[in-house]
């Protein structure tokens, strides 16, 4: 194991499946001579040249609808979103040409494609800058939803990201870019789809995923000192949602806490409750909860900010209450 | 039926098959030889050739015999537009330096100067860790802010991208609000909720503040159709980057506003940068003001770096627009001297190239000259207005930083219209 930050580990994911498939190349604003906006593809021009990282203006509709033909035409687009905030100008060619196409076609033409960039809020950008879209991309039949909270996940995800024959939602936070973690040194991928118990305990169930994950691990040190073990899910991906992990766990802990940086009207959160409480109903002991953004649009002032995006003390509280 | 002697004449009008045949080919990429040009005197035009000669004939002037235009069509359905109004704008053409005022020459110098000392403050205040999240400063393209602003009306609707402050102050909002909604206060112009990017002053006819690259661009243009629609005088002034004038939507705005000749003027500001991207690393055509061409939108560039001719090119874009001829792009060629942002490494052009625009393009250095040189103002006059508006955004940004940060009872207000039971 070596440690890398998010930022390299989705870079290195690039980079070594671009290594072993011609057919991969990245396309976005400011991903080639800029380097990225926020360096995510540091290097890759100096290895790949501007055929294979390619340099766009500023029209996400056009270059998502070109990367869509591109796959089409045999290649593997990686698609960079500066951030996925201007991905709503492209939106369409997502939803309507990515997603429905292969279903449409009856499985005739398939879309190998991999949308990418940081998600949701960030310091201080205010509402257009800071739209978290997880819950919006999970609504969508044809689309995989994945959004990493480490950098082992990051780079193991997003190969399968790459490697996979559907279109695939890779939802990435910039203020993990900088966090450091550990990374296997061996060729691995993690498959979509699957949730990882990042911390396991007895008495309550906590899920997030990206950087909810961070806040749910503290919370879960809290509990620690009331004597309240707690079980910590990373969902890692959102689409296809991991039922069977969570279930297994309520059923052992018999409560349930739902984390999120989105809103929570028909959230992720509303997803796993409603899972739960179909499946596991008889199992729990508290009615499930669930922690999200406030509802409003995102506040620029650092104070408001601070209120919307739960943390680990509300998390603590909530987790606390059920007992 | 037309004759043999009616397709010669054409060719001849058109200055034989060399020349016609030359010019086809620059016309429709199509390469096409002499001969089969000449061969045409004898055997007919094509039918496929027709519109593009048919073009060609009304450039020039020559006479189009009955007969050879497409049947269900008519001459009007091959008049070039843009070419046509770009001869009428012509007309519009009357607006000379010698006619503006001393006054006005005054308050270019004035209000450039405050916009450049509050964008610095601005800078400053985001150092001191007082200012977050995003904030692009508007340092060296204030001529086209000062120049649009004082050929429009107070009743005129304007809206922009995120580098808005200038525009802002230009419409008159508040500088102290301004300040306070930087630094996310209470007294801010959007109780703070907005910051840098997203502030609205509707009482100046200031419409944002917009984050989203290109987004302003229709909305300006309904903008423009609203003030159609009710009838008022009032334009709408749509300012935004070379960046942003590769969005799709701006040409489909292009179209709408030609379509249904909406009263809109299209200012690009052209700062040679998209971020890091060269305006010729993102642009097929790096000739902006003719991108309405074949909307019928007529445009022009304007050097953006000197207030008086950004004025004067206002004026003429005003009247047009005003007589109801539709949109009109302007094209500010101007230079932004700061990074895109506040965090901009600023790898993708040279310190020289900076340097070269601030010393020999600066307008607020070109508007000291003048006045100097008109012995309008004298330097110790210059220095001292300098002197009172350093003072005032000095005090101005002492009493932001001294008031109250957002208020938190404002979290859930202003989500709906009426009240937010969250
Ligand atoms: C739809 C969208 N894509 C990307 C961005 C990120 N971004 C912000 S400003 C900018 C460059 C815009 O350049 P230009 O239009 O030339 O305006 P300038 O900043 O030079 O004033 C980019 C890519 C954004 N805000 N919105
Ligand atoms: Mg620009």
């Amino acid at each position: 194991m070596s440690k890398f930050p998010v930022r390299s580990a989705i870079r290195d994911a690039m980079a070594e499946e671009m290594r072993s498939n011609p057919n991969v190349f990245l396309i976005g604003e400011e991903v080639g001579e800029y380097e990225g906006a926020y360096k995510v593809s540091q290097g890759l021009i100096s290895e790949f040249g501007n055929q294979r990282i390619v340099d766009t203006p500023i029209t996400e509709a056009g270059f998502t609808g070109l990367a869509v033909g591109a796959s089409m035409g045999g290649l593997r687009p990686i698609v960079e979103f500066m951030t996925w905030n201007f991905a709503f100008q492209a939106i369409d060619q997502i939803i309507n040409s990515a997603a429905k196409t292969y279903y449409m076609s009856g499985g005739l033409v398939n879309i190998p494609i991999v949308f990418r960039g940081p998600n949701g809020s960030a310091l201080q950008v205010a509402a257009q800058h800071s739209h978290d879209l997880s819950a919006l991309f999970t609504n969508i039949p044809g689309l995989k939803v994945v959004a990493p909270y480490d950098s082992a996940d990051a780079k193991g995800l997003l190969k399968s990201a790459i490697r996979d024959p559907n279109p695939v939602i890779f939802l990435e936070n910039e203020l993990l870019y900088n966090e450091v973690f550990e990374v296997p040194e061996i060729d691995y991928s993690i498959p979509i789809g699957s949730a990882n118990i990042k911390k396991s305990g007895s008495d309550i169930t906590i899920t997030s995923f990206s950087r909810g994950v961070h806040a749910a691990l503290k919370a879960a040190e809290l509990l620690e000192k009331e004597n309240i073990s707690a079980e910590v899910i990373d969902l890692r991906t959102l689409r296809p949602l991991d039922t069977n992990t969570i279930i297994k766990s309520v059923k052992k802990t018999n409560r349930l806490v739902s984390v999120e940086e989105g809103w929570m009207s028909s959230g992720i959160g509303a997803e796993i409750i409603s899972e739960v409480t179909s499946k596991a109903f008889d199992y729990l002991d508290a009615p499930p909860e669930r922690i999200a953004a406030l509802n409003v649009p995102l506040p620029y002032a650092s104070n408001l900010e601070k209120l919307c995006i739960p943390d680990q003390d509300n998390i603590f509280k909530l987790c606390r209450r059920l007992f | 039926m037309l004759k043999d002697k009616d397709y010669s004449n054409i060719i001849d009008e058109l200055g034989g098959g060399r020349l016609l045949a030359k010019n086809l080919s620059k016309f429709t990429n199509i390469v096409l030889n002499e001969k089969t040009v000449y061969s045409w005197k004898q055997q007919g035009i094509p039918d496929r050739w027709k519109p593009s000669i048919i073009k060609l004939l009304l450039k020039a002037g020559g006479t189009i015999p009955q007969g050879f235009i497409p049947p269900g069509m008519s001459v009007n359905n091959f008049q070039d537009n843009s070419s046509l109004n770009t001869e009428l704008l012509e007309k519009y053409d009357n607006f000379n330096e010698n006619d503006i005022s001393n006054k006005t020459l005054e308050s270019f110098y004035e209000k450039m100067l405050y916009l450049r000392r509050f964008e610095e403050r601005v800078g400053q205040l985001y150092g001191l860790g007082l200012i977050g999240g995003f904030c692009h400063l508007y340092i060296g393209q204030e001529a086209v802010s000062v120049g649009m602003e004082a050929a429009i009306n107070k009743d005129d609707n304007v809206i922009t991208g995120y580098r808005c402050h200038a525009h802002l102050l230009s419409r008159g909002a508040s500088p102290y609000k301004l300040l306070c909604e930087l630094m996310g206060k209470g007294d801010g112009i959007s109780k703070g909720k907005g910051g840098s990017m997203h502030m609205f002053d509707p009482k100046n006819n200031f419409w944002g503040g917009h984050g989203i690259v290109g987004a302003q661009v229709p909305i300006g243009t309904g903008l423009a159709f609203a003030s159609k629609y009710l009838n008022k005088p009032s334009l709408s002034l749509t300012y935004f980057g070379d960046g942003a004038a590769n969005q799709g939507q701006v040409y489909e705005s292009y179209n709408m506003a030609s379509l249904w000749k909406l009263p809109i003027i299209f200012c690009i500001e052209n700062n040679q940068y998209g971020m890091g991207t060269s305006i010729k690393r993102a642009s097929a055509g790096t000739d902006l003001s003719k991108h309405g061409e074949s909307f019928g939108i007529p445009g022009f560039a304007v050097n953006g770096m000197n207030p008086i001719s950004v004025y004067l090119a206002a004026q003429k874009a005003v009247k047009w627009v005003r007589e109801g001829n539709g949109p009109i792009i302007l094209e500010m060629k101007t230079y932004r001297y700061r990074g895109h942002s506040m965090s901009d490494p600023a790898k993708y052009r040279t310190r020289e190239e900076v340097q070269k625009m601030r010393e020999e393009q600066d307008p607020i250095e070109f508007m000291k000259k003048k006045l100097v040189d008109k012995k309008i103002y004298s330097s110790k006059k210059l220095q001292s207005i300098d002197d009172k508006i350093r003072s005032e955004i000095s005090n101005l940004a002492e009493k932001a930083i001294n008031s109250n940060p957002s208020n938190e009872d404002d979290l859930y207000t202003d989500v709906l219209c009426e009240d937010y039971d969250e």
